[in-house]
């Protein structure tokens, strides 16, 4: 027996609750993280060049690939024609999204063909050989182009109806009908996106996918080359950033990775290059929010009566339920008493929107901060009052029911606002600044805190389900597997707490293994901030079978009562001995116990009835603020963020210090997405913004220059989740709302805060230099 | 005549040859030696997942740069030390400080830009042990993350600055003088290096005259500084290109020099070198100098090629034009000598010869008491390419009367474009604001600018007319601008 083993450590390393490094920060910082483009590639791996539309609506008439196929180093060139099943990667099964193009083009970029040659940039240049006829048709590329010309829904809209709001709206003494315009965002994850299929015997292939959805790729690939699922394998170690950019928009490159592989017997990889990527694959929905609200003097809502138009792009991909999301939180943290909310997702020859962390709940959240920002202004107080006014109450208090009829039963968004206010000494900085503005001319200041509350769970209930696959072999050591993906977020971090927490073994005792659709099946996308809610408790139970096979061994063996049994720091203590885990597990197995168990978990409570628009979407709702102070030129419309201050809730947190980086990144990404970051598509309905040239996320002086953040440490989810923790991808991201709404302030005041201005997103210096000469000629 | 360039890779001694001109030190790292460590993020010097290193002598001794390895051709790199994020750690596996305070401030999320910023930091760390907040985000520049929204990476930089555990552990520190002796050795090679694979051919003149008589013979050319715009040519066009010839290593294109009615820069001198100087003479065009590119491109980008490639958003010329710049170009049958603002014909047409290349700007100091403002405007503060730049010259008579005014714009027109109506108007007039407030409009007889992604026509116009403003304003004493670091926290 080694006596290392009998450390009699208080603690161990790495449980749950406690700060703890990525588990591949080392890699990271080395060059040693291999990503799909550096796993050494198979003898006579070949390379996928794309062949793109250069229409944004047309008919195709003639595709002459013969210069193409004629190129120097082109294996094989594939059209619709050559794919053996299915021609479609539509995720959500409506079959209106081909893999390739065949007779008609419905945005600028479609994929027409593929070419395969012995090295990338011999397909790269091939690729721009083809000769390609077409007839245009006119195309429409943003919300108000299709609306005007009666473009179609990619989907069913929504409805989410409570109270009277038709008649009540007509009541209250004040009223206001306006609409802003949201736009869209690239993902801009680093790694663009990649996949490498590696042919096996029979139909079997293995692919390597930069993807948040192993299981959709496998059940798309085995879709495109006409086989079952159970040929193919799909695994993900790590990706570089997702944000939901990954999860339906990996399929077209596994499929044709996939395709190429099966028929030329040779490893075959894609990897489109940047401007690529931004242009074929899908976004942000950019919305249009169309409101008319009642409210009181005091600044009260009545009713609202809400439209939200989204640009979807050509197919539906994952509009209907970003739209969805869009109206369960047009609430934000609002009690709206009487409510009418509608979506309109739009068809547009544009490239198919995605999901993109908050999947339309910020463009539905960002409309409500608007109405409160629209009626502050017209009441005359500070949005911040308004704000108050209009929280969802405690139980009881009748102000408490959704638009889609949840009960919000564990709010603290008053607490988190009040605390937030208090540190951030709001109230003194709000007044310096309207005093500050009162005498400078050129610069002005301005100042918000805005809420976020956002509801937990796919609201596709079948999604919320988990599973995972724990081994602990017999020298103690463990092997971790779940269908979660790791995509910077901390998630494989986090689940390995929970192991460790749960065996009572310090963490590098588990191993954490990539993500495969051969160990875990039928897992759902590492979405909708569920990741580790999910796969945490998944992880749980597989732990939790192995245990109590552990125990019961443990009382056969040293004929002790289970309460005897006892999980201690890397040993166990059974009855007065103490045995360390790994000789404990090496006698286990030798008697025989199964050390291998496949977790499974699903969310409880949640339904929804989307006809009926009712029902428990949200397991729970995770709950922030921020108050962000800005500076802007009144010349040229150029700002700076000067400090941000946040109080984020994210339950009992799994891992402090990843939560904050969640929190921090979040804010940041959002505010890229409400500040510079502006999609912009030229007459011929080309994306011009393709690239980090001319598309510009926030870089490190982009940050606030003072940014403080801290999570409320008070808190734990109400309802039994792992830990107690909450979810944390998503909801920070709306913290940026501040900033956007502190500039409006900043604008407001050339008009002695008597208008809103109307600010629309992405406030570029642009707009923001648009709305103070709009003021201007208002005052 | 020599067939291969020789560099130092990491601790290896390379020579090389039979490499395209194209070829792109990123390509050679990732797929010729698998060095997976760099990434390759935009293919386009953006975004900074491809930073290594590399040493180069210079008169101030061996200087380690970052550079965007995606866009840095190969035939940029003789003479040089290239080093990538797999020399930081130690051989048996211990981190460098630098990566170690990335790990200890969690400054890593997916990780893919990750050694983009160890590369830029070390970077950092080599040249300077106190940073600011300023230095550091300026370093960063040209690093993008998209995760940790970078709080963690600047208290990496700030943790690490003065950590410097022992001489030894520090793979440059340790090698200096064995790898300065080495490249002083390539260099005193003076041949002429002509590498060719497939009929294409890099070519590395020995010195400037052998620079001009290779243009004289090969006038279609591509004449290469530091890659930052011609890189795209083939990252993102895939062009071909034959001859490409590598001037960044000529010490001749190098010089600059302060003389007595004004400054000398050589073609070659790149933004990062070039920065100094500026910032002690003529310091508003010095401070513009973070405002272009990220670091990296700073690193490679010169001012001659900046002029040279005639984009009519180049972010120097509008300065340099209102500053009165002289430019000369030269050729193996001798120089000529134009007014800066001659140079720009049209959109892509500029006045430059076969044969002929440019060989150095003479910017004269500004007379005393005049004003000199420069405005760069765009949708991101930093690292972004400009919707609008704008250049001030401004010297007043005894009077307070305009006697020389020179305002040039970038962004405006399909050249870089001095705003003649304006100046006419102003010319003689006393500085006031009602003159200016008169005048302003005549912005619309001078440009007309167009829309795009950067902005539209009605901003471009408006802002240019505001910063005429802005320039008054700052000349009667008012400050205007924001800044996120107060001028003496520089």
């Amino acid at each position: 027996m080694d006596k290392s083993t009998f450390e009699t450590k208080p603690v161990i390393n790495g449980p749950m609750h406690v700060s703890l490094k990525h588990d591949s920060a080392h890699k990271h910082v080395t060059g040693s993280a291999e990503y799909i483009d550096d796993i050494p590639e198979p003898i006579g791996t070949l390379h996928g060049g794309l062949g793109l539309a250069d229409r944004a609506h047309a008919e195709i008439l003639s595709v002459d690939l013969e210069a193409v196929k004629a190129a120097p180093g082109v294996v094989w060139v594939i059209t619709a024609a050559d794919i053996p099943g299915e021609n479609d990667v539509a995720a959500t099964g409506q079959h209106d999204e081909p893999l390739l193009a065949t007779d008609l083009v419905q945005f600028h970029g479609q994929l027409i063909f593929a070419v395969i040659a012995e090295t990338r940039d011999q397909a790269r240049r091939a690729a721009k050989l083809a000769k390609i006829e077409y007839r245009d048709l006119p195309h429409f590329t943003d919300v108000d182009s299709a609306r005007e010309n009666g473009a179609k829904l990619v989907c069913e809209p929504m409805t989410l109806l409570r109270g009277e709001p038709e008649t009540e709206i007509e009541k209250p003494p004040l009223r206001i009908q306006a609409s802003m315009k949201i736009g869209g965002q690239e993902h801009f994850y680093l790694e663009s996106h990649i996949a490498l299929a590696i042919p096996g015997e029979d139909d079997d292939v293995t692919v390597w996918s930069s993807t948040q959805h192993p299981s959709e790729v496998q059940h798309m690939v085995a879709h495109v080359l006409g086989t079952a699922s159970h040929a193919v394998e799909v695994k993900t170690r790590r990706m570089g950033g997702g944000f939901g950019g990954k999860e339906t928009q990996g399929n077209q490159f596994a499929a044709l990775a996939a395709v190429a592989a099966k028929k030329l017997k040779r490893a075959v990889k894609f990897r489109p290059d940047r401007d690529e990527d931004m242009s074929i694959t899908g976004k942000r929905h950019d919305f249009r929010v169309d409101y008319d609200v009642a409210f009181d003097e005091e600044g009260r809502i009545h009713a609202l009566d809400a439209v939200y138009a989204a640009r979807c792009g050509y197919s539906a991909d994952l509009s209907g339920p970003v739209t969805d999301r869009a109206l369960f939180h047009a609430d934000s943290s609002y009690f709206y008493p009487h409510v009418k909310l509608k979506s309109e997702p739009l068809k547009t020859h544009t490239v198919s929107n995605t999901a993109f962390r908050g999947f339309g709940g910020p463009q539905g959240m960002l409309g409500a901060e608007r109405i409160i920002e629209d009626i502050a202004y017209a009441v005359g107080k500070d949005p911040l009052e308004i704000r108050k006014l209009n929280f969802y109450g405690q139980p009881g208090s009748g102000r408490t029911t959704t638009p889609y009829h949840q009960e919000v039963e564990d709010n603290v968004i008053a607490r988190v606002v009040e605390e937030l206010e208090a540190s951030s000494d709001y109230q003194a900085r709000r007044q310096a600044i309207l005093d500050f503005n009162e005498n400078s001319p050129v610069i002005r200041k301005g100042i918000a805190l805005t809420p976020v509350k956002f509801g937990i769970s796919f609201t596709m209930t079948a999604y919320n389900q988990a599973g995972a696959l724990v081994h602990v072999y017999n020298d103690g050591s463990i092997h971790l597997n779940h269908g979660g993906t790791e995509m910077g977020q901390g998630l494989y971090t986090k689940v390995a707490q929970v192991v460790a927490e749960a065996f009572q073994v310090d963490i590098d005792r588990v191993k954490i293994t990539a993500t495969t659709t051969g160990k875990v099946p039928n897992t759902s996308a590492t979405a909708a901030s569920s990741g580790s809610d999910l796969n945490g408790m998944a992880a749980y139970d597989a732990c939790r079978q192995i245990k109590e096979r552990l125990v019961d061994f443990a009382c056969r063996q040293w004929k002790v009562d289970k309460s005897e049994v006892e999980f201690l720091p890397n040993r166990l203590r059974i009855g007065s001995e103490i045995v360390p885990f790994d000789t404990f597990v090496r006698a286990a197995y030798y008697d025989r116990v199964q050390l291998s168990a496949a977790g499974f978990y699903k969310t409880p409570k949640i339904h929804w009835d989307r006809k009926a628009g009712r029902g428990h979407p949200f397991y729970y709702f995770a709950y922030g603020a921020s108050v962000s102070e800005v500076s802007i030129d009144t010349l040229t419309g150029e700002y700076l963020v000067d400090r941000t201050d946040i109080l984020h809730d994210v339950g009992k947190s799994l891992n402090p210090i990843i939560d904050i980086g969640q929190v921090e990144g979040a804010f940041v990404q959002g505010m890229g997405w409400l500040t510079t970051e502006e999609l912009w598509w030229d007459a011929k309905g080309r994306l011009r913004t393709h690239a980090p040239s001319t598309y510009k996320i926030p870089l490190a002086s982009d940050r606030p220059k003072i940014f403080n953040v801290k999570l409320a440490e008070w808190s734990e989810n109400a309802e039994p989740t792992i830990g107690r923790s909450k979810a944390v991808g998503e909801p920070p991201f709306m913290l940026a709302f501040s900033v956007l709404e502190a500039i409006s302030m900043a604008v407001a005041s050339i008009a002695d805060y008597s208008v809103c201005p109307r600010l629309d997103a992405p406030a570029t210096p642009e707009r923001v230099l648009m709305a103070v000469e709009r003021l201007k000629n208002m005052s | 005549m020599n067939s291969a360039i020789r560099f130092i890779l990491n601790g290896e001694d390379v020579t090389l040859g039979g490499f395209a001109p194209t070829e792109t030190l990123l390509d050679y790292l990732r797929l010729k030696r698998r060095l997976t460590g760099t990434k390759e993020g935009c293919a386009e010097g953006d975004c900074g997942a491809c930073t290594v290193l590399v040493g180069r002598l210079s008169e101030t001794g061996l200087r380690y740069e970052s550079v965007n390895a995606c866009i840095r051709l190969m035939g940029s790199l003789h003479g040089t030390h290239i080093v990538t994020i797999e020399h930081l750690a130690a051989e048996d596996g211990k981190l460098h400080p630098v990566q170690q305070a990335m790990v200890d401030c969690h400054g890593s999320q997916c990780g893919f830009c990750t050694p983009g910023f160890v590369m830029s930091l070390y970077g950092l760390w080599l040249s300077n042990s106190e940073p600011s907040r300023q230095d550091i985000e300026i370093t960063l520049q040209g690093n993008l993350c998209r995760c940790t929204g970078y709080e963690p990476i600047l208290k990496a930089a700030e943790q690490v600055a003065r950590e410097r555990p022992s001489a030894l552990f520090d793979p440059i520190e340790r090698d200096r003088t064995e790898i300065m002796a080495k490249l002083w050795s390539i260099r005193s090679e003076a041949d002429t290096v002509i590498v060719e694979k497939d009929g294409d051919r890099s070519i590395v003149p020995a010195s400037l005259e052998d620079l001009a008589e290779i243009l004289a013979a090969e006038p279609k050319a591509t004449i290469v500084a530091g890659a930052t715009d011609v890189g795209l040519w083939v990252t993102k066009q895939m062009r071909r290109l034959d001859p490409v010839v590598f001037i960044n290593h000529l010490s001749e294109l190098q010089s600059i020099s302060i003389e007595p009615d004004g400054i000398t820069i050589g073609a070659g001198v790149s933004y990062a070198e070039a920065q100094g100087f500026l910032e002690a003479t003529i310091p508003a065009l010095g401070q513009l100098i973070d405002r272009i590119g990220g670091q990296q491109v700073r690193n490679m980008g010169t001012i001659g090629g900046n002029i040279a490639n005639g984009s009519p958003i180049g972010d120097s010329p509008p300065p340099l034009i209102a500053l009165g710049t002289q430019l000369t170009l030269r050729s193996h049958s001798g120089r000529r000598v134009m007014p800066l603002e001659h140079y720009f014909i049209a959109y892509g047409k500029q006045d430059r010869l076969p044969g002929e290349f440019v060989e150095k700007i003479f910017v004269p100091h500004p007379t005393e008491d005049s004003h000199f403002s420069v405005y760069k405007i765009s949708k991101r503060r930093d690292e972004d390419i400009s919707a609008l730049c704008g250049a001030f010259y401004l010297m007043l008579d005894g009077e307070g009367h305009v006697e020389t005014i020179r305002i040039a714009f970038g962004g405006m027109a399909a050249t870089p474009k001095r705003a003649t109506h304006v100046e006419a108007a102003l010319t003689g007039q006393p500085w006031s604001w009602g003159v200016i407030a008169a005048v302003r409009d005549l912005f619309d007889e001078d440009f007309q600018p167009l829309t795009d992604w950067r902005a539209t026509a009605e901003y471009r116009s408006l802002t240019a007319k505001n910063l005429l403003t802005r320039f008054f304003l700052e000349t009667a004493g008012a400050p205007t601008e924001l800044r996120r670091f107060e001028l003496e926290e520089a």
